[in-house]
């Protein structure tokens, strides 16, 4: 138990300061590429012999960067650009950015001439997944990234490398995965707040690393035996829901976090990379390939909902809570299907703004509590 | 009594100014607007499969196919310009439950299928002329957020998409697997098309509906050209009138007639020294967006009032694409439109408009639906400003949404463009 509280502690921060994670990587003689998230290629970083550091925004004060984006982009662009912008990325040998969305695309721009000190390698995923022709194209997209990582360690990746690389990031996705299905036993100590911080720190490791710690979760939580909440059950779905705030409010409110659709979180577990079927390359353009149920990338038939509702029965959640990232205009196009779908399926879905950039949550208290009241 | 005192009143006033006859060009828009929809009516009528498109969709493959098409972000723009939004905005964040950050002809669009669908009860304006599609034809050069309103009206009226994703172009030219991967899309959405329509390519049809669609992209161009004379023989603010053409019927010979017909008219003016710019064009500029189109002709008149005359529109120039085979074809629609406007090439194009077209001042639409064009539009202007010595303002608006625009920011916005352009034009002419 000594363990699993320190190991949690350590994580935590990491949330909280994850300068001085980079700092002391830094120290090490380490190179640190900072990676625009979701779907950032991490493993051609890491197969390269530097740190991939997610770049998820943060509660900045938005003021540099309200020369680059217009005050209705999305709160995570504005800081990771106000970031980038007043020296607090500084150190990074260069950022990659996915152009996802349409605010994604423009921050490529933004990016290059803002903040030239660090350089950036864009990538442009395919979303017509069903076209043969997309594997192909996406494996050049990846080569290009390598080229710019390669001036960066002036030396090219190595295919060896890509393979150990790939093995790391599937087991470190099989740890979170159980993890997470850990975590809804043992609702008592994994709260809304702990189970945020222990996703969201391995943006802020090298996943090896956080591979090891999160074991050492596991097996703590094994231990123990499982709780019974008595509290109401949910499913997170959405980008992501910070700040802390949020989740104290959802905790205060008797609300557990069973079962997550964020893409800051269990989105980037979910599908491992093939062990075979090519080199390196091909085989982590399969993994894109396979995705599904994300708002960034194209599918038909908004199979969201449905998934959502699986989600809720496998994990016996009560309601989902749609953690919509404010301007985020892939996710309002899927919020209408999926939440009707899980309101057919009488689950209750509570949708609220996430605003990382905001500091007053009296109104989400008010709405939270309305929402626990409906069971 | 209260009668007499109207027509007293009106026996007062100044006779009205008589209206400038519409020109023949416009007519012929008119009835190939018309034509258009109606054909699609009739085929609806006859069982025949009707399709919704992407504006920036590689519209030769639907016209090789004879096949009838409809373009959802020009049917929206007509409802926004004749001031029709409102019902389908409130219905679309209202009953439908969307966002009223997305784009407002994607609100317009959902809506009105909505009606046609049978969900929603709202009264379609003009009757229902947008009939329900049968498939969709999707490409997403201009945008991310087609692809997913048209993932919402697949799953909404239950019909297959037929997709070409064009990969955004961050770097300055189409890399060659791009056109690759847009090929081979190319292709395969040809055959899948064929099997769904049951309709038979025919490759003869398909050179001459390429060449059909490069004399047009020619003759559009040619006529935005010409306005580079001084003073400019249109009021730029027409050509937005001619865009549907391009947009809708790029392959078509009406549309050979037509733009051949306006670049008659135009060239008419030159010879006679006329313009269709009511008044002396005292300034030139250059306008950065789509259309704020519930204010079209307010924000003519402001133009006017000052003597700016709009003669350059990176937007109206984003129909003209060439190309000569079909390796060609997908590097032109790759680069088209906004998916080949980073920085560098959105500064490139902007500059060479500024300087062919002597423009003085640039005015920036934030439209409020086009994160694609707002999110980097501030570093572009800086830096195009910088390089080719032109004031700019902007102005918040929308292409739709009429909620989204302030009459008296864009008036004082004007104003204060005007004041730059006069004190520069006095330096200038000081010497």
């Amino acid at each position: 138990m000594a363990d699993l509280k320190k190991n949690i502690e350590l994580l935590q921060e990491a949330c909280r300061n994850p300068r001085a994670q980079m700092d002391r990587y830094l120290k090490e003689g380490k190179k640190i590429v900072g990676c625009f998230e979701p779907y950032t290629p991490e493993e051609l970083v890491h197969a390269s012999g530097m740190i991939p550091m997610g770049l998820f925004g943060g509660r900045a004060d938005i003021q540099l960067a309200k020369s680059y984006l217009p005050p209705f982009a999305c709160p995570v662009m504005q800081a990771n650009m106000e970031y980038g912008l007043n020296g607090t990325y500084d150190g990074m040998s260069a950022v990659i950015i996915p152009a996802l969305c349409d605010t994604l695309r423009c921050m490529t721009q933004n990016w290059r001439f803002g903040v030239k000190k660090i350089p950036m390698a864009p990538i442009v995923y395919p979303q017509n997944r069903k076209s043969p022709a997309a594997l192909e194209y996406l494996i050049s997209e990846y080569e290009q990234v390598l080229v710019i990582l390669a001036t960066v360690t002036g030396e090219m990746m190595k295919e060896r490398c890509l393979q150990e690389t790939i093995q790391v990031y599937n087991a470190h996705n099989a740890a979170m995965r159980e993890f997470a299905d850990l975590a809804a036993d043992h609702l008592d100590i994994i709260t809304p707040k702990v189970r945020h911080a222990v996703m969201k720190s391995a943006w802020f490791y090298e996943k090896g690393e956080h591979t090891q710690i999160i074991k050492e979760i596991n097996e703590e939580l094994k231990k123990l035996p499982v709780h019974e909440f008595t509290g109401r059950k949910v499913v997170l779905t959405g980008i992501s829901c910070e700040p802390d705030e949020i989740l104290d409010i959802l905790e205060k409110n008797n609300i557990a976090v069973v079962a997550d659709d964020l893409v800051q979180e269990s989105q980037q577990y979910r599908t491992d990379t093939p062990s075979d079927g090519g080199g390196g390359l091909k085989r982590l353009a399969k993994q894109w390939m396979g995705r599904y149920g994300c708002s960034l990338i194209h599918e038909e038939g908004k199979p969201r909902g449905q998934m959502l509702i699986d989600m809720c029965r496998e994990k016996k959640a009560d309601g989902v809570i749609s953690c919509m990232m404010k301007f985020c205009d892939p996710e309002e196009y899927d919020q209408p299907y999926f939440e009707r779908d899980l309101r057919k399926a009488g689950y209750p879905c509570l949708a609220i703004e996430i605003d990382p950039l905001n500091t007053n949550y009296e109104q989400l208290l008010t709405r939270v509590q309305a929402f626990a009241e409906l069971f | 009594m209260s009668e007499t005192t109207v027509n007293e009143a009106a026996a007062a006033a100044p006779a009205p100014k008589p209206k400038r006859p519409k020109a023949k060009s416009m007519i012929m828009m008119g009835e190939q607007t018309a034509a258009m929809f109606e054909n699609a009516r009739l085929a609806k009528e006859k069982g025949e499969p009707v399709g919704w498109s992407a504006s920036i969709f590689p519209q030769e493959i639907a016209e090789t196919l004879g096949l009838n098409v409809l373009y959802p972000e020009n049917h929206a723009a007509g409802i926004a310009a004749r001031h029709q939004a409102d019902p389908f905005l409130q219905e679309c964040e209202g009953e439908l439950g969307y966002s009223n950050d997305l784009c407002a002809y994607a609100k317009v669009n959902l809506a009105y299928a909505a009606v046609l669908n049978g969900e929603s009860e709202i009264e379609l304006p003009d009757g229902g002329k947008m009939v329900k599609p049968d498939f969709l034809l999707l490409t997403n050069n201009i945008c991310n957020q087609l692809t997913k309103w048209y993932e919402n009206l697949s799953k909404q009226m239950n019909i297959p998409i037929f997709f070409i994703d064009t990969c955004y172009n961050p770097y300055d030219y189409v890399t060659e697997t791009r056109v690759r991967y847009v090929r081979a899309q190319i292709d395969q959405l040809i055959e899948d098309l064929c099997k769904f329509t049951g309709k038979k390519w025919d490759e003869e049809r398909f050179q001459k509906i390429m060449k059909i669609s490069q004399k047009n992209s020619y003759l559009w161009e040619r006529a935005n050209n010409l306005l580079d004379r001084k003073p400019s023989p249109l009021s730029g603010f027409e050509l937005f009138n001619y865009m549907a053409c391009m947009v809708c019927n790029r392959g078509k010979e009406s549309t050979t007639a037509i733009l051949q017909q306006l670049n008659d008219e135009i060239e008419e003016h030159i010879k006679n020294g006329t313009s269709t710019f009511p008044v002396e064009e005292k300034f030139r500029v250059s306008w950065d967006g789509i259309a704020c189109w519930p204010y079209l002709s307010h924000n003519l008149r402001t133009l006017k009032k000052h003597g700016i005359n709009m003669v350059a529109s990176s937007y109206g120039k984003a129909w003209a694409i060439e190309y000569e085979d079909l390796d060609g074809m997908a590097r032109a629609y790759c680069f088209a439109s906004t998916n080949g406007d980073n920085a560098t090439t959105m500064l490139d194009r902007r500059l060479e408009a500024l300087k062919r077209f002597g423009c003085e001042g640039t005015i920036y639409h934030v439209n409020r639906s086009c994160k694609v064009m707002d999110c980097q539009m501030m570093e572009v202007q800086r830096q195009l400003s910088k390089l080719a010595g032109v004031p700019f303002t902007s102005f918040d608006g929308d292409q739709a949404d009429y909620r989204n625009f302030s009459e008296a920011q864009f008036e004082t916005r004007i104003q204060g463009l005007v004041e730059v352009m006069s004190q520069k034009k006095g330096v200038e002419a000081d010497g």
